[in-house]
């Protein structure tokens, strides 16, 4: 599974962070994330897509 | 035997009640119905971004119009995950009824081009509309008067506000505007402000009419633009319904600062002007808390464009006579299967906006709720109920308790909440100074000694976690 985030629409509202701590976290004020979990971060990740309020995170395979 | 899914709405919660259908393991077929001619679309830009968007470079095809809706729509249509590539959408029909049927045949919709679609069971996502102002006045297209719901509502405002600019624009360059209304007979705009100039640039004027969070972005927004905006709101200080008092009283300050003028007291009665709205007349706000001072009856704020943000109104009139509860969106049990009171009929379970449905998280009250995160989680509820009740299983037993959250970007304040901070009886600020929301605030909401929700403004997402922990 690979996923982006469009930081050009991204206005960090953390909600990713909430619904996929295991993918997404914030370091020391700025987000960092796997761009490439395991297929069992799946249904996090689509959690994750969901729950951004500007739709930022693409899941690609 | 393969069932038959319809969903009315094709909003947000349209569509994530499609994927979690197929996510449930529903592999019969879906129709979506939506009123409104667009593919599911992301709301809440409509009020901020996409309200100011210019075209980006990219989009800047020849012939290409930033007002023009698919384009607009580009910039907010939602990816759709590959489960529902299959799902068939019937979009600018409204539903016109519903009959839920009695046996084992399913029901159907009725739609307003006099197609009809067949179900064996039914999602109920069709939102909400906004209210109107019933006063006297111009109305209609053209009258100035505005709303935001739809993409095509943001595409007439960002028209009219662009229009407004250009027309104070052109009349700044050559005198200062006396901009009292006729129909006040010359009375003064409250507080005395005479026609705004800044920079040697005639700024036209916006009345936002309702403090909400549609009217506080919205105000915000066409702040940002170049705009005088003035909010008018009979309540109270903005979000005082949500946020209480205290906190609301903070942020009529901050939007204060950056330039904003409320009127809180007064409501309004009518409007002046012939074809076009030229100023808002307020009732008596004699004594009212308004940051412009007291207003006698019938004054006239100046208006070149108006917006009305004072709340919605459930979409459920389709759903008459099938012995539902619609007093105020569709009540629902804890699955969000719709209340029939033992009717025979398909199942219906509600989604978004509509559903009003306890939440033992809090107590045993049916609340609807009508934050954008709601779509998402009574989706995947809703599904595997529906799911499960079409093919005869037990519906999952576990309570159904989300977390109320809401985010608000307004100007420089960005609000973000957890919980249900409406309901308290007790607000305590925990961090940071009213006076100073910038800096950073952190409010929490208590009913009966008991924490029920949280305000964070301005407080950096590492945050978000505990503030929704402590809630849980």
């Amino acid at each position: 599974m690979r996923i982006e985030v469009d930081f050009n629409v991204c206005a960090d509202h953390g909600q990713r962070a909430i619904a996929a701590p295991d993918i997404f976290r914030i370091d020391d004020g700025h987000l960092v994330f796997d761009a490439a979990p395991g297929d069992e971060l799946r249904a996090d990740a689509e959690d994750a897509a969901d729950a951004c309020p500007e739709q930022a995170i693409t899941i690609l395979d | 035997m393969t069932n038959h899914v319809a969903i009315v709405g094709a909003g947000l919660g349209g569509l994530r009640a499609a994927e979690q259908l197929r996510a449930a393991g529903h592999a019969g077929p879906i129709t979506v119905v939506g009123a409104e001619p667009h593919m599911p679309y992301n709301r809440p830009p409509l009020s901020k971004e996409l309200l100011a968007h210019e075209l980006a470079d990219a989009e800047s095809a020849p012939g290409a119009d930033a007002d023009d809706l698919a384009v607009l729509h580009k910039q907010v249509a939602f990816r759709q995950r590959a489960s529902v590539a299959d799902v068939t959408f019937r979009l600018g029909v409204p539903v016109t009824a519903a009959d839920l049927g009695a046996g084992s045949t399913g029901g159907e919709l009725v739609l307003a081009d006099g197609g009809t679609v067949r179900f064996d069971g039914l999602v109920a996502a069709a939102g909400l509309r906004p209210r109107h102002l019933d006063v006297p006045g111009p109305a209609g297209p053209g009258s100035g008067r505005h709303v935001l719901r739809t993409l095509d509502d943001c595409a007439s405002l960002r028209a009219g506000l662009r229009a407004a600019l250009a027309a104070a624009r052109d009349q700044g360059s050559s005198a200062a505007r006396d901009r009292s209304s006729p129909a006040s007979g010359g009375t003064p705009r409250p507080g005395g402000r005479a026609a705004v100039a800044v920079e040697g640039l005639a700024r036209p004027y916006v009345v936002v009419v309702g403090a909400g969070f549609v009217g506080c972005e919205v105000a915000c927004t066409a702040l940002s633009l170049g705009c005088d905006v003035t909010v008018v709101e009979p309540i109270g200080p903005p979000l005082i319904r949500v946020l209480g008092e205290q906190v609301a009283q903070a942020i009529q300050r901050a939007h204060e600062r950056a330039g904003m003028s409320f009127v809180i007291g007064p409501g309004v009665i009518g409007y002046a002007g012939e074809d076009r709205v030229t100023g808002v007349v307020l009732a008596d706000g004699t004594g009212a808390l308004t940051s412009a001072g007291p207003t006698p009856a019938g004054a006239v704020l100046p208006a070149d464009l108006v917006v009305e943000a004072i709340g919605s109104i459930p979409n459920t009139e389709w759903l008459d006579g099938n012995g539902l509860d619609l007093t105020d969106g569709v009540l629902c049990d804890n699955t969000l299967s719709a209340v029939t009171s033992g009717r025979p009929g398909a199942p219906v379970t509600v989604v978004g906006d509509l559903a009003r449905f306890p939440n033992p998280l809090l107590d045993d009250v049916p609340r609807r709720v009508e934050h954008w995160s709601m779509p998402t989680d009574t989706a995947r509820r809703a599904a595997t109920t529906l799911h499960a009740r079409m093919a005869g299983d037990q519906v999952d037993p576990n309570p159904f308790r989300p977390l109320p959250y809401f985010w608000s970007d307004q100007g420089e304040l960005r609000l973000q909440s957890f919980g249900s901070p409406q309901l308290a009886d007790d607000v305590v600020i925990a961090e940071g100074d009213l006076a100073d929301l910038d800096q950073g605030l952190l409010a929490t909401y208590h009913r009966g000694g008991r924490l029920v929700g949280s305000l964070a403004v301005n407080l950096p997402p590492s945050r978000y976690r505990e503030l929704r922990e402590a809630l849980r």
